[in-house]
């Protein structure tokens, strides 16, 4: 549905990613999509829906299930003039190719001495809340953005989910993007007219004077309804929108919590060694004598997800242990 | 287990090589050979730290499969690469100067041994983690299928990477898409310290190519000329079908796997045996049989090679280091200043 007077568009956050991924692959011919059922299954959550018979086998490739072979031979292809898109069907699944990861892609412009840049963009879902148990419901991102060398994108939004991949797509280093897996279906208006995107910067998805409220991927809407309980019992919170966790846009940060002097980081990732924790650490180093109370921290329960719905909701953070935990700061 | 003595390309049927091609062979084998020596020994001086692991007595199947690779083909390699680099075209000079850590080295020194790169002779690097470079030459043969370059993109990697699911995966992926990829595997029947019959079930490297559709030969790498002759066999069949060919060098390292390594795990006799095959020796032998060595040929080689290895060294000893100002220049590609635009 486009806006006849502007270039909005309603679409799905899925829709999102695919009309990014059509976009770069009819205006780039180095580009392609790889990865496991891409092609003819159309994409384990239906991203890639209808693109192999627009495009052809020869850039929608369906892969074996190696997810090694596959990423690898991304950076390869990367290194040898293509612009590769690698799908990897979870987060879970990417361990296998984090050989790949760690030790070629991040390492290759630095170990080569600056001789090769591997402009490979590797797309994965993330996240629980979806019941699907302790194997395909993590939340490792953080893990990723341990690693100098990548970038690491977590698009919350349905504009942010089209442009983050076409900006991820001029990058000439690897770029890694989450997709929170609750977020497929989500719906949202793009804005084609608006200016290129910088992805490192994190975004005020909400205006707020008392606390800052930090977070990242879909807890970003668990937190803006946090947002609004707070409001009504009486607290003005910001909300941040990291949108990309390395490189960390840590002035965004440390801006909003210098005007409100409380900070609750939110993150879907077990607590112990989270990204909250490399947040909540910045912030102790950047605003210590701002803050009038400790930074808190929202995080999942330490424990392997569990199937069980009742049992998943008390593993993630939710809307009222937000509320909670800025609550407690006052 | 496959008998290692036989079921091999015999070297004897090469087509005798001209006399200046013989000399080639020999003195890049002696280069490497010299160069390494030499490395070991200011490795004990301390010089060059970290892993330096030596190829010494496998020298024939660099020098013997590089024949077949074009510059503009791609080579990817290992962590054991110096014989690799110096036959790609990387002087000893740059190679030398990264083990010894400085900025003038070809990955101004953030590499070290194990981790030599040369853009401009398309040489993708070392690769430390065994099998990790594998599906990296995967990619490159496809971006080569897709911008429709016929080049051959070679992949060296050992025994050891046999066993790592990266080569099978890998395997399966090259045979399925038709990729270039000439694989080259070093059996030097060991896995660092693990004989090969002792972590293989099925010790026919050849043979697990073949159960992934990939066409696959075995020759014996101690022999320069049966090297030679397989790879450009393999290499043109790569060339003609686009489809992957895997060939096993059977070879042997002489030094222990690394600098570190007390070598306990294989007996004296064994590695006595072997240097009677010394690919450098024997192939001299024969070339003074067939008349196409004299004393004085060898002699202007070695003085060639030495006065070549001396200069690296001064090379080496004489550039600077990166200043520490520069550690974190090479992590990101620099970006250009963007405006501020938090998007959309």
């Amino acid at each position: 549905m486009k806006d006849a007077m502007t270039a909005v568009t309603k679409m799905t956050y899925r829709e999102a990613i695919r009309s990014a991924l059509r976009e770069a692959l009819r205006t780039d011919s180095r580009v392609f999509l790889m990865g496991e059922d891409v092609g003819r299954y159309g994409g384990a959550f239906a991203v890639s829906h209808g693109l192999l018979e627009e495009f052809g086998p020869e850039r929608i490739r369906d892969t074996p299930l190696s997810e090694s072979a596959f990423v690898g031979a991304g950076i390869g292809a990367a290194l040898g003039g293509m612009r590769p898109i690698v799908e990897v069907m979870t987060v879970n699944f990417s361990l296998l190719a984090l050989d790949q990861v760690v030790n070629n892609a991040a390492a290759l412009r630095h170990m080569s001495g600056g001789q090769f840049s591997v402009p490979l963009v590797v797309r994965m879902a993330t996240g629980g809340a979806r019941q699907m148990a302790a194997q395909h419901s993590h939340t490792l991102e953080g893990w990723y953005a341990h690693i100098p060398g990548i970038k690491v994108l977590t698009p919350a939004t349905v504009p942010d989910a089209k442009f983050m991949l076409l900006a991820a797509l001029r990058e000439p280093d690897p770029v890694f993007i989450f997709e929170h897996a609750t977020l497929y279906s989500m719906e949202g208006e793009t804005d084609d007219s608006a200016p290129p995107l910088d992805f490192t910067k994190a975004a005020v998805r909400r205006q707020g004077s008392e606390v800052s409220l930090i977070t990242y991927g879909a807890l970003l809407w668990k937190t803006l309804e946090a947002a609004d309980e707070l409001k009504k019992a009486g607290i003005d919170a910001e909300v941040i929108d990291l949108r990309c966790l390395r490189p960390l846009d840590i002035e965004t940060i440390l801006s909003s919590v210098s005007k409100t002097h409380r900070a609750v980081v939110i993150d879907e990732a077990w607590r112990t060694g989270s990204f909250a924790a490399e947040v909540s650490a910045q912030i102790m180093e950047g605003a210590f004598d701002d803050l009038d109370a400790p930074v808190a921290r929202v995080c999942s329960a330490e424990v392997p997800m569990p199937y069980a719905k009742h049992l998943e909701d008390a593993t993630l953070p939710q809307v009222s242990t937000i509320v909670e935990a800025a609550k407690r700061l006052f | 287990m496959v008998n290692l003595e036989a079921d091999l390309t015999p070297g004897e049927s090469y087509t005798q090589p001209t006399r200046e091609h013989a000399l080639e062979l020999l003195h890049g084998m002696l280069r490497i050979r010299r160069f390494e020596e030499k490395a070991a020994e200011v490795y004990s001086l301390g010089k060059i730290r970290g892993f330096l692991h030596l190829y010494i007595g496998e020298e024939a199947v660099a020098v013997g499969a590089m024949q077949a690779i074009g510059p503009d083909d791609a080579v990817v390699a290992t962590y054991r690469e110096h014989g690799h680099a110096l036959t790609r075209g990387i002087p000893a000079s740059v190679l030398m100067a990264e083990m010894y850590g400085k900025v003038t080295g070809c990955s101004r020194g953030h590499g070290g041994s194990m981790h030599f790169f040369d853009a401009s002779r398309r040489f993708y690097g070392g690769y430390a983690i065994v099998g990790g470079g594998i599906p990296i030459a995967v990619g490159l043969a496809l971006a080569d299928k897709m911008l429709n370059q016929r080049r051959v993109t070679a992949c060296f990697f050992g025994d050891g990477a046999v066993a790592e699911g990266e080569f099978h995966e890998s395997m399966n992926l090259a045979a399925l898409w038709k990729l270039p990829v000439l694989f080259l595997c070093e059996n030097n029947l060991y896995a660092m310290g693990t004989a090969l019959e002792r972590y293989q079930s099925q010790t026919d490297i050849s043979l697990k190519a073949r159960s992934y559709n990939v066409t696959s030969m075995a020759v014996d790498g101690m022999d320069v000329l049966a090297s030679e002759r397989a790879a450009r066999q393999a290499a043109e069949t790569v060339r003609e079908t686009g489809a992957p060919f895997l060939l096993e060098f059977r070879t042997y390292r002489f030094r222990a796997h690394s600098m570190s390594d007390p070598d306990l795990y294989r007996t004296k006799e064994e590695i006595e045996k072997w240097k009677q095959r010394d690919p450098i020796s024997t192939f001299e032998h024969r070339l003074r049989d067939r008349g196409l060595l004299t004393d004085s040929d060898l002699s202007r080689i070695e003085s060639e090679v030495a006065l070549e290895i001396t200069e690296a060294v001064e090379f080496a000893e004489a550039g600077e280091f990166e200043p520490v100002e520069d550690l974190l220049n090479d992590v990101c590609t620099p970006r250009p200043v963007q405006p501020n635009v938090s998007g959309r």
